[in-house]
């Protein structure tokens, strides 16, 4: 017998009402974990992906839908550009790494990448079994793409042309799974890495069916070659200013920064995030009056009890805390219970989203979540602070004498 | 042994009431009578430490009960007196046998799981022990609050018109219970009452 039974006591014989109140919490609190959790997990997802790119480099067109195509691998390419412009500014003096790109193709809704041991190099790959792969037609496979496709080395596969569906199967060459990278925990777990040449194999088999080519076209057509994108890496900050305006004024191409487009993407989200914060702001804002109205409406009824517990000995700041605790009680409960809905919608949500590469978890914490579990406390203290004061106002005496 | 001397109250409305002195020896019984409002319930509230007269003092033991602090004098009237109001007031999210234990507890106290079970028996309700109030008879409510005024082994009992919404049988049997329970528990008795079926059964009065 204790304070934590007297009072649990006391809210399970209030059932109804300790539910809606639990609810009430547990919701504000659910959505905002939820809130919390995808938006850590997708400023980290973007962050991660784009780290040690400075820039993007592709055809004209929506320089988010660049940055999303090329380092997140969500949206389509903008097009493609000729690959001896992209060679051009790959030897530029103020780029330290350039990783061309060429994409196109999909294997089971996974993108095949065609570029070259540079892009390795940026990402610092290394192969969990097997090894890069070096020929036309060798592929190494991301940690995600072999679990869930269940490819091993050495086994072959056709590629499907288009970056999601397996509609057009370019049935003429079969890939082969030469390794397996390591698990990185960001894009490259769900990418196909092959050389260019693989890609540009792919392509040109359609012409190649009816005609028959000489050295000098297929000379021409290699000149003619193009690739998706370039992702660059600057020598020296400096080049931030330069570079860019270099391309977008003198190349038919355009460069598009990581930084900035993540940028204007996260506030974009961040109207629905915020609205929705507010939302659920909303939510504590009724859980607490909720329960500083049946709390207070209680006190009419409880005024007995409490008068016979200062009867037998208690003291009026043992009552005050017993009524405080109560509402503690229930906004602990609730934001507990708003963790656990807030991370298993996440993870069924996370369980629903058809692509791989944004893929949301429940199964991992952010601390701002204890900030939450506080903001329960703090708010069953504020709604249960003005009903505990009644224990101040009670005349037991008079409370007792009355027959009721 | 209880002492009251040069008590007066005045309540709200001015009007002011002397009370006598009175001595009570230790398990001696006493009626408490007098008419509705002559002042009988103002006066076993000062004795209990629940009312802070105007003047006078309350010595239960050669202790001072004005003289306490708020939180002495609560945890004093825990341990030393055990109240039984006319309308049994249990608290109605606990079993009969929690809301012993809650006077312990609220007293300061050990809680005496053995002595709970028998002063039970001792009532004749050890079968109510797992029970809820709302599941309880007035009449076995009002055993599970003497339980309760017990359950600490006080120095005194106090009994405030324990019999006025009762027939003559049950009345009889409230008043056996109370005198008996008090003798075997070592506690004085004070039964505040207007109801003429007590006075046989106790011959000390103090008349307001």
């Amino acid at each position: 017998m204790n304070l934590f039974k007297i009072s649990s006591k006391n809210l399970i014989r209030n059932k109804l009402t300790t539910i809606l109140n639990i609810i009430l919490v547990a919701f504000g609190v659910g959505i905002l974990s939820i809130l919390f959790l995808a938006s850590t997990q997708i400023n980290n997802k973007l962050e991660k992906n784009a780290k040690d790119i400075d820039l993007v480099v592709g055809a004209k067109g929506s320089p988010l839908q660049l940055i999303l195509s090329s380092i997140y691998h969500i949206d389509y390419p903008t097009g493609n550009i000729p690959a001896k412009d992209a060679y051009k500014l790959m030897h530029n003096p103020m780029v330290k790494r350039a990783v061309p790109l060429a994409l196109g193709d999909n294997y089971n809704g996974y993108r095949i990448v065609g570029t070259d041991s540079t892009f390795s190099n940026l990402y610092g790959l290394s192969t969990e079994k097997g090894s890069f792969w070096h020929k036309d037609l060798e592929v190494t496979l991301g940690s995600t793409v072999a679990i869930t496709s269940g490819l091993k080395i050495g086994d072959s596969f056709f590629g499907a042309h288009g970056l999601t569906g397996n509609g057009d199967v370019h049935k003429q060459h079969a890939y082969q799974v030469k390794g397996i990278l390591k698990s990185q925990g960001n894009i490259t777990d769900n990418l196909i890495l092959t050389n260019i040449g693989s890609v540009y194999k792919m392509h040109e088999e359609k012409h190649a069916e009816g005609h028959s080519h000489s050295a000098a076209e297929e000379a021409k057509e290699i000149n003619d070659k193009q690739i998706t994108a370039l992702l660059i890496q600057y020598k020296s900050p400096m080049s931030v200013i330069l570079f860019p305006r270099m391309v977008n004024q003198s190349t038919n191409m355009q460069a598009a920064s990581p930084a900035m487009e993540s940028a204007r993407l996260f506030s974009l989200i961040g109207v629905g995030i915020d609205t929705l914060q507010w939302f659920a702001i909303f939510i504590m804002g009724i859980a607490a009056l909720s329960i500083f109205i049946s709390l207070y409406n209680a006190m009419k009824e409880r005024k007995y009890d409490l008068a016979i517990m200062r009867c037998l000995g208690a003291s009026k700041s043992k009552l005050f805390f017993l009524v405080m605790f109560e509402g503690v009680l229930v906004t602990f409960t609730g934001a507990c219970l708003g963790l656990v809905i807030g991370h298993a919608a996440l993870e069924l949500i996370g369980g629903y989203q058809a692509s791989s590469q944004a893929k949301l978890t429940g199964l991992t914490a952010v601390p701002q979540e204890t900030y939450l579990i506080l903001i329960g406390l703090v708010i069953g203290t504020l709604a249960s602070l003005i009903p505990a004061m009644q224990i101040y106002k009670v005349d037991i005496a008079a409370t007792l004498t009355k027959d009721c | 042994m209880i002492k009251i001397s040069s008590l007066a109250h005045v309540y709200e409305k001015g009007r002011r009431l002397k009370f006598p002195c009175w001595e009570i020896a230790d398990m001696e019984q006493w009626l408490l009578l007098g008419a509705s409002g002559s002042g009988k319930s103002t006066l076993l509230n000062i004795i209990s430490g629940l009312l802070k007269p105007l003047h006078g003092e309350v010595l239960i033991n050669g202790t001072d009960l004005y003289t306490m602090s708020a939180r002495e004098r609560d945890r004093f009237r825990g341990q030393h007196i055990g109240i039984i109001f006319q309308r049994p007031h249990l608290i109605r999210s606990l079993d009969v046998l929690d809301n012993l234990e809650l006077a312990a507890v609220m007293a300061g106290l050990p809680i005496d799981h053995e002595r709970n079970l028998s002063l039970l028996a001792d009532l004749g309700i050890a079968e109510l022990a797992k029970n809820y109030p709302d599941e309880l008879s007035q009449g076995q409510l009002q055993r599970v609050s003497v339980a309760r005024a017990l359950v600490n082994r006080p120095d005194l009992l106090i009994a405030d018109e324990p019999t006025s919404s009762l027939d003559d049988e049950n009345a009889n049997q409230v008043i056996q219970m109370l005198t008996s329970q008090a003798k075997d528990n070592g506690a004085a008795l004070i039964i505040a009452t207007h109801d003429g079926r007590v006075q046989d059964h106790i011959t000390k009065t103090y008349l307001l």
